[in-house]
């Protein structure tokens, strides 16, 4: 079971402005709607041996050195050379130099051997993802089953939104959930219709808008969610045009959409604003994420493609970097790839040279 | 903010085992650089290469000796930026086929749909025929978005409802191609991961069976590391014709178009600047070289100043200024070296400052420049005696170079006291500079603490002073301090020591 996360009573060192004070002015109930395969018999490797398998390729860039160098058995400190491959292996997996260089000091200055070397690193990625001071919730997306729970969308262009928001849909559907999509892409050609398809999909209802004021397009869906009366577990998804986060009119339209769910939305409500990363985005995802969490109060990161080769290391370096915590990860195109981001399964799927 | 290349080699270099770059500080000089190219996404294989070469150019004597080592070392990763980048530059092959063949792909979200819209509006534009065949069977709605665009521009789509075979699609487009007499196809292809042997399979069939004249690969210009993986992947599979960089518009630096040019050796043919559909661009390997390295267009500054400034000229005024005898007249030099770089709109255009815009720095330039034609008047009206010792200028001769120049008493004074100001600041600098270099740290320190001291004691003085001398005879209406925004046009001095350094940080 999980409750409702709310990061304004959270421990979390987080520069980001606390959430809005319907989300913290009570928890809510709560019930677990976490990935509905979690319960499947996969085997041993459960829920996680998607992620695992997309993972393959990000260890073997990042571990294929790890491993020659944990090797030697021996306890004698790590010398340069060894240092220095520590510091390009994790430079290779999108890590950013700053941390890639910080962690390779921290290894330096205590002496490690390279038997030591997993054990730190394993130690050091989770304190980065908070996965050591911070409860288990902290990546976990919010969920409240007694209000409406209010997700935006939103990353640069080609990020990966409008697949994450079929899934995530399809989700709260298999659920029973209600699931509103409100097709706040007005710009984009056909972004509508590839929504469509994706709420057709995952049997969510659209709300779509016949000129192209985004805002609207939230009215539109937040007034439907609550024409009915009963919002309790009602899920409204909103769907923002891909920005670049330097274009300053585009950012301010989504600071207009923020406004529109604060005055529309019920006094308890859950607001989850997702940055939409693609794991294959290098040093910019962390002006991204500074820049949207100015423009709508950023909750969290969902993480897309990491299937394939895809690379994740650059979740430690916006976790590090902004206190946001990844809590969704796209693994795949089908309706189902959509994984609840579990740190410590992510971290041991990075260190873990066993396993497949 | 990140910091540029330059600033950071400068700090490198400064304290370091001298002004010169020297095989032994090259090491801490070229981590820097490894560190500015990480930091713009150069994937870390093609840093290593690339670092290989530029010590290979910086070792040679050029570097070592010349005046401003730390600029001349970007000097030397820009140039070989651009090289790379542009060594292999090519334009699209447009007219070898009948009709012409050209095949977009690339990962999922890279711009494909988008770039393929654009660059038939360009053919268009330039009087070719294009049809775009909608060959994208996997996205949801993204044969929509390409008709859409098709309607938007005015140019001809082609695509087969409910069809997921994308060798008909492809045959039966390029038949309408050649029966309707179009003179480009454009293939828009489903995004796919260069691991996912199946999707990289579909690709490799129309490659073969339709041998398209340009196949080009579409990267994000936002791509991390992974970058070199793709291009390499695709290339090989593939062998690319060129590349095309979308999301160029944002603020991501770019430099995995270092590591997919470097690890195919295809050049990038096409820049993808706006979400509008006329944003596309050729590519200028100079103007990305700027940008990866953050550093704006400093490097046409670097080379304008070092044509425009005389280094005998700058070593002489340096001298002078060391003995704090540095005047009018060489203020004036200075001055007239400055202008040769540009308009001050110009040089701030070149300068690679965060947040600046184009109106600010108009404003700003516009301000500055006209201070500096108020001041060029005022000392065009003293006399060659009064330039060399302005401590002569008193009451008299102030209201005498006022009415020459056009402007107010109050106005030379303050002039002349901004002027003396910095002098004394100027000497203690070169001082703290030298001592600096000559590793006396604590020296310098004491240096620096007692010119900045000096300095200010000497305006907030005269400044006192004035305002009793004002008060006692009456002056009505004595303007206060009215703006002069700093010294325009004064910036930091050739500190390099040898002269010939660059008006900039």
């Amino acid at each position: 079971m999980f409750k409702l996360f709310n990061r304004s009573d959270s421990p979390s060192p987080s520069s980001a402005p606390s959430a809005t004070p319907a989300q913290a002015c009570e928890k809510p109930n709560s019930e677990t709607l976490a990935d509905p395969s979690a319960g499947d018999s996969s085997g041993v490797k459960g829920a996680f041996s998607g992620l695992r398998a997309a993972l393959r390729q990000t260890r073997n860039g990042l571990l294929g050195q790890l491993k020659t160098l944990t090797a030697d058995a021996s306890d004698k400190p790590l010398d340069a050379e060894a240092l220095e491959a520590f510091e390009e292996a994790l430079i290779r997996a999108d890590f950013g130099v700053d941390l890639a260089v910080a962690l390779a000091e921290q290894a330096r200055q205590k002496g490690l051997s390279a038997r030591q070397l997993k054990p730190f690193l394993r130690e050091e990625l989770m304190r980065v993802l908070g996965a050591v001071s911070q409860s288990s919730r902290f990546n976990e997306l919010s969920y409240g089953d007694d209000r409406l729970n209010i997700y935006f969308v939103v990353g640069v262009n080609g990020a990966g939104k409008t697949t994450l928001i079929g899934k995530l849909a399809h989700r709260f559907v298999g659920h029973g959930k209600r699931v509103i999509i409100a097709a706040g892409d007005t710009f984009r050609a056909a972004a509508e219709e590839q929504l469509g398809v994706w709420a057709q999909r995952a049997g969510a209802e659209l709300v779509q808008t016949q000129t192209n004021d985004a805002a609207a397009v939230v009215y539109d869906a937040l007034r439907l969610a609550q024409d009915g009366g009963d919002v309790a577990g009602s899920v409204v998804i909103i769907d923002t045009a891909g920005r670049l986060q330097n274009k300053f009119n585009l950012m301010e339209e989504l600071g207009k959409m923020k406004r529109i769910i604060d005055k529309e939305a019920p006094a308890r409500h859950v607001y989850e604003a997702l940055l939409v990363v693609d794991a294959t985005t290098g040093q910019n995802a962390l002006s991204q994420a500074k820049v949207f969490a100015q423009a709508v109060n950023l909750t969290g990161v969902a993480l897309t493609k990491l299937d394939g080769s895809a690379k994740g290391g650059i979740a430690f370096h916006i976790a590090k970097a902004h206190q946001l915590p990844v809590k969704l990860v796209g693994v795949g195109e089908q309706i189902d790839d959509l994984k609840d981001f579990d740190a410590v399964a992510f971290i041991d799927g990075l260190l873990d040279e066993e396993a497949l | 903010m990140l910091e540029t290349l330059s600033d950071r080699l400068q700090q490198t270099l400064r304290f370091g085992t001298g002004k010169t770059l020297t095989l032994e500080n090259m090491d801490d000089a070229l981590k820097d650089v490894r560190r500015a190219l990480l930091e713009a996404d150069v994937s870390l294989r093609v840093v290593k290469e690339f670092i290989g070469r530029v010590r290979e150019k910086a070792e040679g004597e050029a570097v070592l000796k010349s005046v401003n080592p730390g600029q001349q070392l970007v000097k030397v990763v820009h140039d070989e930026l651009v090289h790379l980048l542009g060594e292999t530059y090519a334009p699209l092959n447009l007219d070898e086929g009948s009709p012409n063949i050209i095949m977009m792909f690339g990962l999922q979200g890279s711009g494909k749909t988008t770039t393929s819209g654009k660059l038939a509006r360009r053919l268009r534009k330039a009087g070719h025929n294009p049809l775009m065949i909608a060959a994208d069977v996997y996205r949801p709605a993204a044969v929509d978005q390409l008709v859409a665009l098709g309607k938007q521009l005015g140019i001809d789509t082609f695509s087969i409802a409910g069809s997921t075979d994308v060798q008909q699609i492809a045959r039966q487009g390029l038949d309408k191609a050649k029966a309707e007499g179009f003179s480009h196809v454009i293939i828009d292809t489903a995004g796919r991961l260069q691991v996912d042997t199946d999707m990289m399979a579909e690709l490799l069939l129309l490659e073969r069976s339709f041998k398209p004249h340009e196949k080009l690969l579409v990267i994000d210009a936002m791509t991390g590391q992974e970058a070199i993986h793709v291009a390499e992947a695709f290339n090989t599979q593939l062998s690319v014709t060129g590349m095309v960089l979308t999301k160029l518009d944002g603020d991501a630096r770019g430099g995995a178009a270092l590591s997919v040019v470097s690890v195919t050796g295809k050049p990038i043919k096409l820049v993808g600047l706006s979400e509008k559909m006329d944003g596309l661009q050729d590519f200028h390997p100079d103007r990305l070289a700027g940008r990866i390295l953050g550093m704006g267009d400093v490097v046409s500054l670097v080379e304008k100043a070092q044509s425009a400034i005389d280094e005998d000229e700058a070593k002489a005024i340096e001298a002078k200024m060391r003995k704090n005898e540095f005047s009018l007249e060489d203020f004036m030099k200075m001055q007239r070296m400055l202008k040769k770089l540009g308009s001050l709109d110009q040089i701030l255009g070149m300068l690679p400052i965060p947040g600046l815009t184009k109106e600010m720095r108009e404003m700003v330039a516009h301000g500055g420049e006209g201070q500096l034609k108020r001041i060029e008047a005022m000392i065009n009206s003293m006399t060659p005696e009064e330039r060399r010792q302005p401590d002569l200028i008193k009451k008299s001769r102030a209201q005498r170079i006022a009415r020459g120049s056009g402007t107010k008493p109050e106005d030379v004074t303050q002039f002349l006291q901004m002027f003396e100001m910095m002098r004394a600041m100027m000497g203690g600098l070169t001082r703290a500079s030298d001592q600096a270099k000559s590793g006396d740290q604590a020296g310098a320190e004491a240096s620096m603490n007692k010119t900045m001291h000096s300095a200010m004691g000497q305006l907030m003085g005269k400044k006192g002073k004035k305002g009793k001398k004002n008060k006692m005879k009456g002056f009505p209406g004595m303007p206060g301090m009215p703006g002069m925004p700093g010294m325009p046009g004064f910036p930091s001095l050739p500190g390099g020591g040898k002269g010939g350094g660059f008006p900039f940080k």
